[in-house]
């Protein structure tokens, strides 16, 4: 039984609360249990987002995370937070541009990308949440590129579609980096 | 069978009243449930409905009265504060046996309070929260599916019993999103409502809708009448969820989102040879007391669980009658039970 529970977290407006609703939907396009939770508490207005995903085989009991599978980073006090929640063999992946540490957890594996970096030179930097992301499905497979394909195109509204392309280019950037 | 779509509960509860037929919609915004409003604002037009943002929750459940009253089906959405402002004009539209929808959910309380998730309104809505005798169907859904199963048989019952029903959820519900399934509204019951203030056309006698019965005589026939349906309902209208409760050590209980999380907790148990049973009340009026009676004897001991000091656990107990122990584990203030704490409990009750 594969349940993959995802943490994404960073400031507003990078894209976090989107990218984590592409991915869920991804994950029911190919049949899994999913669910999509976003802070909507007062942390919010302080600046700070983030979104617990589940993907499961399974149907899924609570969508609160208390541990994650996997955490993403996008910012130096969202690793702060939660660098304890993930469970031993799990995974972190961090915005190097913008995580001004390493993670210090030894019993998981840890990937660090100049996400917001790699995403300017393609031209807008909001694509760092989906590089992250790619990193994130190239490793565990979670969901499939064609799903999460079909799910920017189910999610975004007609007059984004122009940028599918670019997400798409974005979301390999981060599968390929440093492909060992 | 309709697509699988990744929606809101917020937004889901919104379509689920749209497909149910309801074309009056009547609110006042509050977080956590401002994205119904947003929907029905852009829905209800293209349905030809009619949609009013009221200068306050007192105005709107006045209004939700007036539509009633004409026969419309209606509903109003809020949150814990907005639900107290409206209070008033439940018991009314309780007396005057108006069927509405209404939805609360619920903030962390009491006074403002904050925005996270908690169900600290059980006792206003299932005790009532208004004055007088009255009682509100109240259903409590656990998932987005079941806020569209349930939201769609909200609005049956109501017309049914000519009643309130209302949607107890709270903010975990309103703002995640899962898979949901608008499966077709076969049901949908167009109930006649020959009481309804429609105009006469001067073919019958007027039809009166009040809840002033000022001759003591005329107020407790009402009052009793008003009873004989609240039996009637308690009769036919209870639902829950029973889940591996047969030879359970422990049976929890536990409504809305705390029933999920305790059904990861009985497969952690599960892991370590406890067997917890949960049970879970879908209907919180009219309360699932015959589904107590027969596992009373059965577990070590009930444990519920809530999201508030223990509102629920009174009705539990009255319903174990004595004859079973019946704890209870409780957080407040937007704080969440987890699936640890639920564990550790249920491993103190049985050792």
């Amino acid at each position: 039984m594969a349940q993959h529970e995802i943490l994404i977290a960073g400031f507003g407006g990078q894209g976090i609360l989107s990218a984590g609703r592409i991915l869920a939907y991804a994950g029911m396009l190919e049949n899994k249990n999913v669910s999509w939770l976003p802070s909507y508490g007062p942390e919010m207005r302080g600046g700070t987002a983030n979104c617990n995903v589940i993907i499961s085989d399974e149907p899924i009991g609570s969508p609160i995370l208390n541990s994650a599978t996997v955490l993403i980073v996008m910012n130096s006090p969202s690793l702060e937070k939660f660098e304890s929640y993930v469970t031993e063999g799990g995974m972190i992946i961090t915005d190097k541009s913008l995580v001004t540490r390493s993670p210090l957890r030894k019993d998981v594996d840890v990937y660090e990308i100049p996400a917001t970096q790699l995403a300017s030179e393609m031209g807008n930097p909001t694509y760092a949440c989906i590089i992250l992301l790619g990193k994130f499905i190239a490793i565990t497979g979670a969901v499939s590129k064609g799903s999460f394909e079909e799910a920017l195109r189910k999610v975004l509204p007609e007059k984004y579609h122009k940028l599918i392309p670019e997400e798409m280019k974005a979301l390999e950037v981060g599968m390929e980096y440093e492909k060992a | 069978m309709g697509e699988k779509l990744l929606m809101k509960g917020n937004e889901v509860i919104a379509e689920a009243a749209i497909r149910a037929g309801c074309r009056f919609y009547f609110g006042y915004p509050i977080t956590p449930q401002t994205e119904v409003m947003h929907y029905m604002a852009k829905r209800m037009p293209e349905v030809g409905g009619t949609f009013v943002q009221a200068e306050s929750e007192i105005a709107a459940i006045n209004m939700v009265y007036g539509a009633a009253s004409a026969g419309g089906r209606v509903m109003t959405t809020s949150s814990s504060p907005g639900i107290s402002l409206m209070q008033e004009g439940i018991s009314y539209a309780a007396c005057a046996e108006l069927p509405l929808v209404m939805v609360n959910i619920v903030r962390c309380g009491p006074g403002l309070g904050g925005i996270l998730p908690a169900q600290c309104d059980y006792f206003q809505s299932v005790k009532g929260g208004g004055h007088g005798d009255y009682k509100m169907v109240v259903l409590a859904p656990c998932s987005v599916q079941e806020l569209y199963e349930l939201t769609v048989e909200a609005f049956n019952i109501s017309d049914r019993y000519r009643i309130i029903t209302m949607i107890l959820g709270d903010g975990i519900l309103g703002q995640m999103m899962e898979a949901v399934e608008f499966r077709d509204v076969e049901n949908i019951q167009n109930v006649e409502k020959p009481w309804a203030v429609t105009g006469t056309g001067m073919k019958r006698e007027h039809n009166v809708i009040t809840s002033i019965y000022i001759d003591p005589e005329v107020l407790e026939a009402h009052n009793r009448k008003l009873q004989e349906k609240y039996r009637l309902i308690e009769e036919n209208e209870v639902r829950v969820e029973e889940y591996n409760c047969e030879n359970a050590d422990v049976i929890v209980v536990a409504f809305g989102t705390v029933a999920r999380i305790v059904k990861n907790v009985i497969k952690t148990a599960e892991k370590e040879g406890i067997k917890v049973g949960l049970i879970r009340p879908v209907t919180l009026w009219p309360f699932p007391v015959k589904t107590f009676e027969k596992y009373a004897t059965v577990p070590k001991a009930f444990l519920t669980v809530e999201m508030n000091a223990g509102q629920m656990l009174e009705d539990v107990k009255l319903a174990v009658n004595g004859k079973n122990k019946v704890d209870f584990l409780g957080r407040m203030g937007g704080m969440v039970p987890t699936q640890k704490e639920i564990l550790d409990k249920i491993k103190e009750l049985i050792w």
